[in-house]
């Protein structure tokens, strides 16, 4: 059961992910976290975090560790986990994989193609609301424990919005004023 | 050749922190440099892969294994692409329930969780600005917002509702 579920999901996430990775968040989140809640809202933030300072996309770090999180706790044995962590890594790759096979055949056709042109004027304002979302849906108690969290949210934002420090420096920062203030 | 493919696109994966875009530079370098596709070509890719769902550091990957080497090409880049990602995050899903519960390691997550959300929202702000939406657009993005965050809509149907608006725009009023 939780084998098709992941596997639904992840290929989902991998057909509806428009607009990069912060804008595929709340797609994650809406099945990952608030459907079948197979991790919690603040473990799903620590993921993010975790994605922001190791190699690579967060839709792959993300997978790989739902995968091998949601069937752990279903009971199963790590080796079976790390087979959830495959099956998930493979679901959100394979709609790539075919609709780039089937874009090749047709790929000048389809660089200029007025449909294509035509649905991303929907696609482009909408993209800012989905991270938007994912951002809102992340403000909560869970995350935000008190007032402290407040003034690290206003520093961490303020920091990479006007002084553009880099993401990775930003988390060390705000985890070192963890460890001071907690 | 297939090892080659398959090493470039590992040591990509595996040097690129911050996913997607941060990848770029990169990919151009290892794969524009060696002459395996023209700039022109690679901008072309590029602009494709954007325009895709899915994990756009794999569709390249993806494009330019298919563009060598055909559909095996494109199954030894994405793989490559992947593995260092898939290996980490493995390794750290494995230990981080060890520490999880340490009195440190919890106490530097409550710190960093509001700012993990202010790295989330800042690029909201950016993007909004690089795609210059007129006042009156910025209620698509809004009601988007509203209707996943309060609402508990699935991002899924919203994102087909931005499909069929554009389509419907774009090929009817923009017309007129």
């Amino acid at each position: 059961m939780i084998w098709w579920q992941l596997f639904y999901v992840y290929l989902k996430i991998g057909i509806f992910g428009f607009g990069g990775g912060y804008a595929m968040l709340s797609l994650i989140q809406a099945d990952v976290v608030d459907r079948y809640g197979w991790i919690t809202s603040q473990e799903f933030t620590d993921i993010v975090a975790i994605s922001q300072m190791t190699p690579g996309p967060i839709g792959i770090n993300s997978a790989t560790y739902i995968g091998y999180t949601a069937v752990h706790n279903a009971g199963y044995p790590p080796y079976m986990a790390v087979l959830g962590s495959c099956l998930t890594t493979f679901a959100v790759c394979l709609p790539s994989f075919l609709l780039v096979l089937g874009i090749s055949y047709a790929f000048a056709k389809f660089r200029h193609n007025k449909y294509v042109e035509a649905a991303f004027y929907g696609l482009r304002p909408v993209t800012v609301g989905l991270i938007a979302a994912a951002a809102l849906l992340l403000m909560n108690e869970e995350n935000f424990i008190d007032y402290k969290s407040f003034l690290l949210f206003g520093a961490a934002f303020v920091l990479t919005w006007k002084f553009k420090i880099n993401p990775i420096l930003m988390i060390l920062l705000s985890a070192a004023a963890g460890l001071i203030l907690y | 050749m297939y090892w080659t493919l398959f090493l470039t696109f590992v040591k990509i994966g595996t040097f690129t922190i911050g996913g997607g875009y941060a990848m770029l530079p990169l990919i151009q370098r290892e794969v524009v440099d060696r002459g395996w596709l023209s700039k022109e070509d690679f901008i072309d890719l590029f602009s494709v892969a954007q325009s895709l769902p899915g994990i756009f550091a794999v569709n390249i990957s993806i494009f330019v294994g298919y563009k060598l080497k055909k559909v095996w090409g494109g199954v030894v880049c994405a793989l490559g692409s992947v593995l260092p990602s898939f290996l980490i995050i493995l390794v750290i899903a494995l230990f981080f329930t060890h520490v999880q519960d340490n009195v440190w390691v919890e106490k530097a997550f409550k710190g960093l969780r509001p700012a993990v959300v202010a790295l989330i929202a800042v690029p909201c702000l950016t993007t909004a600005r690089s795609i210059r939406m007129s006042h009156k657009a910025l209620i698509i993005p809004m009601a988007a917002a509203l209707l996943i965050w309060l609402g508990g809509v699935s991002p899924v149907w919203v994102i087909l509702a931005a499909i069929a608006g554009g389509l419907f725009y774009g090929l009817k009023i923009k017309k007129e």
